[in-house]
């Protein structure tokens, strides 16, 4: 790749918005899931009864809605990862591609 | 083996498959567990008709598959929909299946909490990885790592951290496919073997990507829908209420905990609902922290995942595979914990599945297959069970091809040759990579027949987070990387994960045989300590590099971020 074109995209106000809002949701996310996931892990480890309470008068303990919480929530969050970036960063990448071509 | 002629090893693979059921009888008298599993011709002719209808596919992949592209990639004509199902088969594995299911009959929530760690990689490969690795990669995932840095010694690192990743992931496929089949059909353990092996090397070394793709694909709907089955019999029996299945759970496990004798109804209460609640599985923090890492991060450096992001054609299709992916991995965990339940109240209320000491018939990872017989009878028997063998060929197909692109495409063509190998030349030393992987593969099954490879698994993950996972990382996002640093703490990251390893209970007790509790290093996982250890040595090493080398690989930097966020200057991985 040419060193021109490189500073040409770079100079693009389009790509920094492109760069900095998929850096962004990106990291948002992920701090997201790593405290969900750690915080049910330490949950577990530190104080195991808590998960083990019936919720009420049947065998239907918090863990049951909390573990497929878990799973629900990692399949969600990237859905909406993924729903965000085939909407808007498809655009601006599209958009800074066409700036090239010109 | 390795001598015979591409259509040779076709006619021994025909030829084995139709003395199946032969082998199966003459397997008969031995034991009786195995006679009653031999007569089972059902899952016999389900595996054949599964087989010959990917063999049929392998041959119009094989028409397909002429360019060293087409070989690595499917020419990248995957789409994101495919590609998400391809990557569920590809990491939906027997162990999983039957293993996570088994856990489960045995302790519960625990087997949830275990499966959790499994699905919590894949938003994290695709928040930060996905489609920068679409972006910047044409075959293996060293394209990437090596995008900027000195070719030669990056892949070198990458392609020995593939190899070291495959070969563990492989044996452990290996021996357990030898000892399931052994189990559902009545085959010998080594014939198994050797069936396992001349299968997988036929699919990739004839279909390549295309092949193993569809492979993967058949064998994830055969899977889910088997499994979506299993779970809906056992709700409807329950009027599909939770509650009422659970409690039937808990009456049973209750009622197994009150035969102990000196127990008081009390104890066997609480033994019964235990299976409601966070158990054994997690007892210090440490381990369940490092163990976590292990998983999370490993997913998002296993190069044979990696690896099918290369398959799809651009940045939005590999979005795309993931999120497929994750939604049907997610919804697989949740059907295994059904599973593992619907195990507690049909299988273990039934002496048919037990022996006299109350213990499955066939070992405990038997619980989704028994439960498969409780609720659709031998037919449905002998669909899991095909399923499961088939499973076991999808996932050691992708390997290989993992660990082939890595000799071939990383060794061979960018070291050896310096890129002047051509298509044909790369395909050829593909090829034979492969073959030399069968046959590696079939020896290694047949020697750890009788070890306790129980760690593999988790061994292959934590060298996946803590030596590509680092790599990749920061090669991808930090600016001051360089060769040395990538170099260097990438190899700290595999030595220490495996030295760790070999020094924890799992290896140094379970596998040497030394005393319980006489390991060095007392943690479940090395991840915690490895990764770090990666991340620090790339960090360090990267910072003190004063080289010329280094200068320029820092410099390179802008270009690659540019083709890592927008693909421009991305070659389409499609067939030229």
């Amino acid at each position: 790749m040419k060193t021109n074109l490189v500073d040409r995209v770079l100079a693009d106000p389009n790509y920094r918005l492109l760069k900095a809002r998929r850096s962004r949701l990106g990291w948002w996310l992920t701090a997201a899931l790593m405290l969900v996931y750690y915080g049910f892990i330490l949950l577990i480890a530190f104080e195991k009864q808590v998960l083990a309470t019936r919720i009420g008068a049947g065998v239907i303990t918090w863990g049951i809605p909390v573990g497929f919480g878990v799973i629900v929530f990692t399949v969600v969050i990237t859905a909406f990862y993924v729903m965000r970036a085939n909407r808007e960063f498809d655009d601006l990448t599209e958009k800074v591609r066409r700036g090239m071509i010109q | 083996m390795s001598r015979l002629t591409p259509s040779h090893r076709l006619a021994v693979a025909m030829a084995a498959l139709i003395l199946l059921p032969t082998l199966a009888l003459a397997a008969g008298p031995d034991l009786g567990e195995v006679q009653k599993q031999a007569t089972n011709y059902t899952a016999i002719g389900m595996f054949a008709a599964f087989v010959v209808f990917t063999l049929f596919i392998t041959k119009w992949a094989a028409a397909k598959t002429k360019s060293a592209a087409d070989f690595y990639t499917a020419g990248g004509g995957i789409t994101g929909f495919q590609n998400g199902l391809a990557i569920a088969g590809d990491y939906m594995s027997a162990a999983s299946f039957l293993g996570i299911s088994a856990a489960v009959m045995a302790s519960g929530f625990d087997g949830l909490i275990y499966s959790i760690g499994f699905l919590v990689g894949w938003p994290i490969l695709t928040f930060l990885m996905a489609e920068r690795l679409r972006n910047l990669g044409q075959f293996t995932f060293a394209d990437v790592a090596a995008f900027r840095f000195a070719q030669t010694p990056v892949r070198v690192f990458a392609a020995s951290s593939t190899l070291v990743v495959v070969a563990f992931y492989l044996i452990a496929q290996m021996v357990g496919a030898g000892q399931l089949i052994k189990l559902l059909f009545g085959l010998e353990y080594w014939v198994a073997v050797v069936i396992v092996g001349g299968l997988m090397m036929i699919y990739v070394l004839f279909g390549g990507m295309t092949a193993t793709t569809w492979v993967q694909i058949i064998k994830a709907c055969l899977l889910l829908g088997g499994a979506t089955f299993m779970a809906v019999m056992v709700m409807m029996h329950y009027g599909f209420s939770l509650e009422r299945f659970f409690a039937a759970a808990v009456e049973v496990k209750a009622q197994i905990a009150a035969q102990t004798p000196g127990t008081t109804p009390e104890d066997a209460a609480a033994a019964g609902q235990s299976i409601m609640g966070p158990g054994k599985f997690i007892t210090d923090p440490i381990s369940a922290i490092s163990f976590g890492m292990a998983l999370m991060f490993g997913t998002a450096g296993l190069p044979h995942i990696l690896m099918r992001f290369f398959t799809v054609p651009d940045a939005k299709e590999a979005r795309k595979s993931v999120m497929w992916a994750t939604t049907w991995i997610g919804y697989f965990y949740l059907l295994t914990f059904i599973i593992g339940f619907g195990a507690i109240t049909f299988v273990l209320t039934n002496p048919g599945f037990l022996d006299e000491t109350g213990a499955l018939v066939g070992g405990s990872n038997m619980a989704a297959i028994h439960l498969a017989k409780a609720v659709g009878g031998n037919v449905f028997l002998g669909f899991i069970s095909a399923v499961a063998f088939a499973t076991i060929l999808a996932v050691v197909a992708g390997l290989t091809l993992a660990g082939a692109s890595a000799v071939s495409h990383d060794i061979y063509a960018t070291v050896i040759k310096k890129n002047k190998a051509g298509s044909a030349a790369e395909l050829k030393v593909s090829r034979y990579t492969v073959l030399a992987l069968g046959v590696l593969a079939v020896a290694l099954g047949i020697v750890f027949e009788k070890q306790n490879i129980a760690f593999m698994v988790s061994l292959a993950f934590a060298i996946a987070a803590s030596a590509n996972f680092p790599v990749l990382f920061l090669s991808v996002l930090w600016k001051g990387c360089t060769t040395r640093g990538v170099v260097i703490g990438g190899f700290i990251g595999l030595v220490v994960s495996v030295v760790l390893t070999v020094l924890s209970p799992s290896v140094w007790e379970a596998t040497l045989g030394y005393d319980k509790g006489s390991a060095p290093f007392p943690y479940t996982s090395p991840a915690l300590f490895s990764m770090t250890a990666g991340f620090v040595g790339i960090w360090l090493f990267s910072t003190l590099d004063r080289s010329l080398r280094g200068r320029q690989d820092r410099a390179g930097f802008m270009a690659q971020q540019v083709r890592s966020e927008t693909g421009i200057g991305a070659a389409a991985a499609s067939a030229h």
